[in-house]
């Protein structure tokens, strides 16, 4: 067996298994435990890089689950369909958990149950990498389940804390709906198509009446789950609640679904954003599907950096701060990609795109770190109050060398990588409305101006009595964010090879339908 | 494969670029200056003297922990300011899973006629 092709399978079997195998492994030995989720992790990491290593060099890989096809049989197959952006987002989806898991090692160790934990984690990361990766809608729905039940019981682990459950679940409502949702669009394919596979559908698209419900219905639940204002108030009860480590590994799942909001939009509705028949002609403008949706998300875009800034200026607790931050940081991703929709196929779109696809990655990076120096300071003076902490620098000189790299990649300020992916943003939509590039710069501002208060409230001022006695956190803690902030670093300083080999392949494939519709109907599959 | 010169590459948006050897410079060069500037502090300073208490016009330090300026003393004024909207959005925020539903069917709602009414 050449394992180079069953690369996409095994990146999904891997930490299944993994997880499975977790709880037997618990009962022979913690650090044993320990040691092999963080082995299931790197091998998964690997795989990936293998993958996209294929991808990007390759074109798109494919696989298939189950029989060879022959004329007038009926077979249920399965497919897999890694393209630039499934690459892309992959990438994100293993390193994140690799970190969190290293992390988890000093930070969970007081707790128990970690079977669970690292049980559901693996499972986590298993259905956001499935996510990613199919090429199949219903496959998609299934994955999307594994993704909202695992990271829901994650949520929820802090079971003697009240508001932690009161999180979990309302995570697993607003997920099993939104999940529904998905699926009624599914079904509508379904029963005009009769297919379930991506490619197919996007060939066969009539966009009749059910197909545009099933836009609304697929547009409406994955933005919901990707934390769209004003569907977001979920995201900062779950990310607010949930172990650091959890919400670090949860940012890549909140991203899985706008990967999927971007792959309705761009590949399964892609030949029917701009056709020879407009929607509707207002004298001699012809209105096009891109153009309905890039105002709808353009729209939405800024509301969600609007009130994701203002609410994080507000809050006194830290992590539910970063959280809204967060949510503003998806608002950037979403007035990208709007703005691209609105100039479609020209240069000005496609350098929007590259930064929205670009700030995907950094979003995750930055937003990361910050949860996880939110963890180290929860472990070492079991407070979140930005009322209560201060002074902290003094005792935890590594955490507050990596909050400080957070904030300046967060807020966009040069040589971080936020700042380059924001140069981007800003620059092409300036092209479409300078006045979205005004609002989005003044955000950012804005932005700097929370974490700066933040930085002053925890890390500044006098030694506080109260946490005389803090100590810096434990390595494996200090390792974790070293990671993220090392490459937070690199891809800050050279932004031309992670646009280069990582984000214009992603670009490529969302832009062009045709390449990942052949890879299925022309590659005798 | 990721070729080593491509490192040392501009990145160009159109309007900005962006160097990484510029920017290392930029870094180095800063940190010199931080080098320089804290060379110029007195090395002679005795600890646990009025030398190293801090000046506060005169005034006796009060207690350490009100002495710092809490997280939501920061940006009152702005708060202050923006209070309408701060209202506002903190009636929505309610914390009740049922309105965050209604939100997404508020949404959906407004797409749907969006996408299936007008056009």
């Amino acid at each position: 067996m050449n394992i180079m092709d069953h690369l996409p399978a095994l990146v999904i079997a891997i930490p299944l298994l993994g997880a499975f195998l977790t709880p037997l492994i618990s009962k022979i030995n913690d650090k044993l435990r320990n040691i092999f989720v963080i082995i299931i992790a790197g091998l998964t990491c690997a795989l990936v890089f293998l993958l996209a290593n294929e991808v990007f060099t390759n074109g798109i890989q494919t696989y298939v689950f189950g029989g060879a096809y022959n004329s007038g049989d009926t077979v249920v197959r399965i497919f897999f369909e890694v393209d630039g952006l499934s690459a892309f987002m992959a990438i994100i989806g293993c390193i994140l958990p690799l970190v969190a898991v290293i992390y988890s090692w000093a930070f969970m160790k007081e707790h128990t149950g970690l079977d669970k934990y690292y049980t559901l984690i693996l499972l986590m990361t298993t259905g956001m990498l499935g996510m990613m990766l199919t090429g199949d809608l219903f496959n998609f729905f299934v994955f999307l389940e594994i993704t909202s039940i695992s990271s829901a019981a994650l949520v929820a682990f802090y079971t003697d804390k009240g508001k932690a459950v009161a999180a979990g679940f309302k995570y697993i409502v607003i997920s099993s709906i939104g999940a529904l949702f998905v699926l009624l669009a599914i079904a509508l394919f379904y029963g005009q198509y009769d297919a379930l596979n991506m490619a197919v559908i996007a060939n066969s698209m009539q966009y009749s009446f059910l197909d545009k419900i099933a836009l609304v219905l697929l547009i409406a639940a994955l933005g919901m789950k990707s934390g769209i204002v004003p569907m977001h108030m979920w995201l900062p009860d779950a990310y607010g609640r949930a172990p650091a480590s959890v919400t670090l590994a949860l940012i890549p799942t909140t991203l899985a679904s706008l990967y999927g909001v971007l792959r309705v939009t761009f590949t399964i509705y892609g030949n029917n954003l701009i056709t020879d028949n407009p929607l509707k002609q207002i004298g001699q403008i012809e209105i096009h599907l891109n153009v309905v949706l890039a105002i709808f998300l353009v729209g939405l875009a800024l509301i969600t950096i609007v009130v994701g800034v203002l609410m994080a200026l507000k809050q006194t607790d830290l992590k539910r701060m970063i959280s809204y931050a967060a949510v503003a940081e998806i608002g950037y991703m979403l007035l990208a990609v709007g703005a691209a929709l609105s100039v479609l196929k020209t240069e000005v779109g496609s350098m929007a795109l590259t930064g929205g696809i670009f700030h995907i990655i950094n979003d995750a990076l930055d937003v990361g770190l910050l949860f996880l120096v939110a963890g180290a300071i929860y472990y070492a003076t079991k407070e979140t109050s930005l009322n209560k902490l201060g002074g902290l620098a003094r005792n935890m000189k590594y955490t507050t060398i990596f909050f400080l790299i957070g904030l300046l990649a967060v807020s966009g300020i040069p040589p971080m990588n936020g700042f380059a992916s924001k140069l981007l943003i800003y620059e092409s939509v300036y092209h479409v409305n300078p006045i979205l590039s005004i609002v989005a710069i003044l955000c950012s501002i804005l932005m700097l101006a929370v974490f700066v208060k933040v930085f002053h409230s925890i890390f500044l001022g006098p030694k506080q009595p109260s946490f005389e006695k803090v100590k810096e956190v434990p390595k494996s803690m200090l390792i974790g964010m070293a990671i993220i902030a090392g490459i937070i670093i690199f891809f800050g300083l050279f932004p031309h090879v992670v646009v280069n080999n990582i984000v214009t392949p992603a670009v490529d494939a969302l832009t062009n339908s045709g390449m990942y519709i052949n890879a299925i109907l022309g590659g005798g599959v | 494969m990721i070729e080593w010169n491509s490192f040392l590459k501009t990145f160009d948006t159109g309007s900005g670029l962006w160097n990484p050897l510029v920017w290392i410079t930029v870094i180095v060069i800063a940190l010199l200056l931080v080098y320089i500037v804290r060379s110029f502090g007195r090395k002679e300073y005795k600890e646990e003297t009025e030398q190293t208490k801090p000046f506060l016009s005169g005034n006796p330090e009060g207690d350490k922990e009100k002495m710092h300026v809490k997280g939501s003393n920061l940006y009152w004024g702005f708060m202050e300011s923006m209070k309408w909207s701060y209202d506002l959005l903190t009636k929505a925020h309610t914390g009740n899973v049922s309105d965050y539903v209604l939100w997404f069917i508020v949404i959906m709602g407004i797409l749907f006629i969006f996408i299936v009414g007008v056009f």
